[in-house]
């Protein structure tokens, strides 16, 4: 009797020592640009190989550009080495690679699930924290620092502590105008931006149920903004469906027997879980953050809040701060501040069924005067599908910029960034100071909610429009 | 690649906010590197200096009695957010080799441990002690002894703290953690040969 959380960790034990440390072994490594050249130079340095390249699969997206030029020139030098480098890394070692020209390429978190990478079962990593995203195939996976990849390149196992147990179990459904975006935004919003520090989480309950693989894939992506270590969703029926015929999923001698194993994978009702949280699904209405955490998300009905409110002066302390730098006032309704940018993308909401969700607000509408607005698909296989079902000449028509796979404005790492002082509804995960661009102003929002305010040119209840 | 770590007595640095993410320690930009080494100058970038690249008077890490400090003393969920290691490298180059908190981000905490970074977690109250100290007598020392799990306030009082054991081992004698994990070569091979059986689906090549 155990978790489904505690069923795949002990299946990949090599070994154990005392306090629960295990040497865990990795099905699964994913690699992009950023976090990897370092590993792989200690790598050469002491003489050590890639133990199985071919688990492996990398590609670029935090620095590539997402505009239609990017194959001729790349401007900045530093990151034109760096993807330099991983082309180099990857091709020396063997591993699998998605190139910029590559139409699988895309955000990493997006293009290993949509290739069938991910299974019921395994343990993945990957040097980013969004790597909870591949918890929603019931995957034990995380995000690790540069030493760790290192590490798992070289042994393809690392240690790690066993997690504490969480589960969160939503009820009832969502309603029409509400996404797993907003669920996930009112989990964080009720635990806190720390209060999964330490947690491995299932997300159990209806609502999680009756949702898509890739609406699952958007609640584990931002376990990590409740500090979790990682997030799960126990594999069903939708799950298998969605796998099947994937190119690394297993093949029809295969299958039956994987279908049958991952059946297995569920939590036994015996109340082993070190911590439960509910949420009731069917009383979430759309969310926006006002502020500079993750935890900052309110109904998109409210209004911004009052420091002055609230008994702790630490926290008071930070909310101000932060009504600082978001240059808000408290009181304010949320439906009345204005933005200049929309970013709809990123691996927490650029996939298929983020983009048609989005697309089917935009549909015979315009952009309002003085915002810039920019789809950027999760991967060249998201594009090419919705360029088949016409959604780019949706948001093309509609004034938006239609654009090429990669993290884009989610972080200033590449061209696309907020300029100081810009607002940004954004379908990103990170409302950081400075996460978009230095001095950026991020509200965090569901792709729906993204198009309605790029529409109406301030934050808007979706629900109105729909 | 660790550094070792063994005792410490410095200045400690009072940064009282909680929910210091990695994007605050250091900024995307500067993640283009390909080195380790050279982040200490992207450190808390967007606090330390304005839009001219000048100073902020007011930062804390730019006020005269905490140049040079090595130790941090800051909120809760420190290190929270991206999973960029620069952080650490960052705090490092800069000069830093102890944070002190009541919670951190489990990446930074692990990253931390992995290039001789101590994090030391401490009850919120005792963080609050420790911060106040230093805020009222800037300058003062804090000393951090890994061997005996022990930091001593500049008042004199000690406050324990914990550690797993194994990072501590490598982290005093400064080991090569995948030295000692290829030491079970053996059972990571009888995994392997086990899991081929049972999930064959999980060794079939990309
Ligand atoms: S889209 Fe954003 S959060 Fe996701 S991997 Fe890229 S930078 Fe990280």
């Amino acid at each position: 009797m155990a978790s489904i959380i505690r069923k795949i960790w002990d299946r990949h034990v090599v070994t154990e020592r005392e306090g629960g440390l295990c040497l865990l072994y990795l099905d699964r490594h994913l690699v992009h640009e950023v976090t990897s050249p370092q590993a792989f130079e200690a790598l050469r340095l002491a003489g050590r190989n890639v133990r199985r390249p071919l688990s492996l699969m990398a590609v670029p997206d935090h620095n590539v550009p997402t505009s239609p030029d990017r194959l001729e020139t790349i401007e900045d030098p530093d990151s034109r080495l760096q993807l330099e480098t991983l082309r180099e890394n990857t091709r020396e070692a063997g591993i699998p690679f998605f190139d910029m020209d590559d139409i699988r390429q895309g955000i990493v978190h997006v293009t290993g699930p949509e290739n069938g990478l991910i299974l019921p079962g395994v343990t993945a990593v990957c040097g980013d924290s969004h790597t909870s995203t591949l918890g929603a195939f019931g995957a034990v996976a995380f995000g690790i620092g540069t030493s760790e990849v290192e590490h798992a390149l070289a042994t393809q196992t690392l240690w790690q502590t066993r997690p504490r147990e969480m589960r969160i179990t939503a009820t009832g459904a969502l309603g029409s105008g509400v996404s797993a975006k907003d669920l996930i935004l009112a989990i964080i919003a009720k635990i806190g931006a720390g209060g999964g520090t330490g947690y491995a989480i299932e997300y159990a309950g209806e609502a999680v149920r009756g949702l898509s693989m890739e609406a699952r894939m958007t609640i584990c992506n931002m376990t990590i903004e409740a500090g979790g270590r990682f997030g799960m969703v126990a594999p069903d029926e939708t799950t298998f469906a969605y796998l099947k015929g994937r190119p690394a999923a297993p093949g029809p001698g295969l299958w039956d027997t994987a279908v049958a194993d991952w059946k297995t994978l569920f939590s036994d009702d015996d109340g082993s879980f070190d911590r439960e949280e509910s949420i009731d699904a069917a009383r979430i209405v759309p969310q926006v953050t006002w502020g500079t955490s993750p935890e900052d998300s309110l109904p998109v009905t409210g209004v911004v809040p009052d420091p002055a409110g609230h008994p702790d002066p630490r926290v008071r302390e930070r909310m101000e701060r932060a009504l600082r730098y978001m240059d808000l006032r408290p009181g304010t309704r949320l439906t009345d501040i204005p933005i200049d940018k929309v970013f709809i993308g990123s691996c927490t909401n650029a996939r298929i069924e983020d983009l048609r969700a989005a697309a089917n607000v935009a549909k015979g509408k315009k952009v309002a005067g003085g915002v810039t607005a920019m789809v950027v698909p999760g991967s060249g296989l998201v594009k090419q599908q919705a360029e088949a079902e016409g959604l780019d000449k949706i948001f093309l028509d509609a004034g938006f910029q239609w654009r090429l796979p990669g993290c884009s404005m989610c972080l200033g790492m590449n061209p696309d960034r907020l300029k100081p002082g810009e607002r940004c509804a954004s379908t990103s995960n990170r409302n950081f100071e400075g996460r978009q661009g230095p001095g950026g102003r991020t509200h965090l929002m569901s792709p729906m909610m993204a198009a309605a305010a790029a529409v109406a040119g301030k934050i808007t209840d979706v629900r109105e429009v729909l | 690649m660790i550094e070792k770590f063994d005792t410490l007595k410095a200045v400690a640095i009072p940064l009282d906010r909680g929910n210091v993410d990695t994007d605050a320690i250091i900024p995307a930009r500067f993640l283009k590197t390909i080195k380790r080494t050279g982040l200490g100058e992207g450190l808390f970038y967007a606090w330390r200096f304005d839009d001219q690249g000048k100073e902020v008077p007011e930062f804390v890490l730019n006020k005269a009695p905490y140049r040079g400090g090595k130790i941090l003393v800051t909120g809760e969920n420190f290190g929270c957010g991206s999973s960029r290691e620069h952080a650490v490298w960052s705090l490092m180059d800069y000069g830093i080799r102890v944070v002190i908190a009541p919670s951190f981000g489990d990446i930074f905490y692990s990253n931390g441990l992995k290039n001789g970074l101590l994090p030391v977690r401490l009850a919120p109250a005792k963080v609050r002690e420790l911060l106040s100290q230093v805020q009222e007598a800037p300058g003062s020392m804090i000393s951090a002894d890994l061997p005996s799990q022990k930091v001593t306030g500049p008042d004199g009082t000690v406050y324990g703290f914990d550690v797993g054991s194994f990072p501590k081992e490598c982290l005093i004698k400064g080991l090569d953690e995948i030295a000692l994990t290829l030491e079970h070569e053996g059972e990571i091979e009888r995994y392997e040969r086990g899991g081929k059986t049972k999930t064959p689906w999980l060794f079939l090549d990309i």
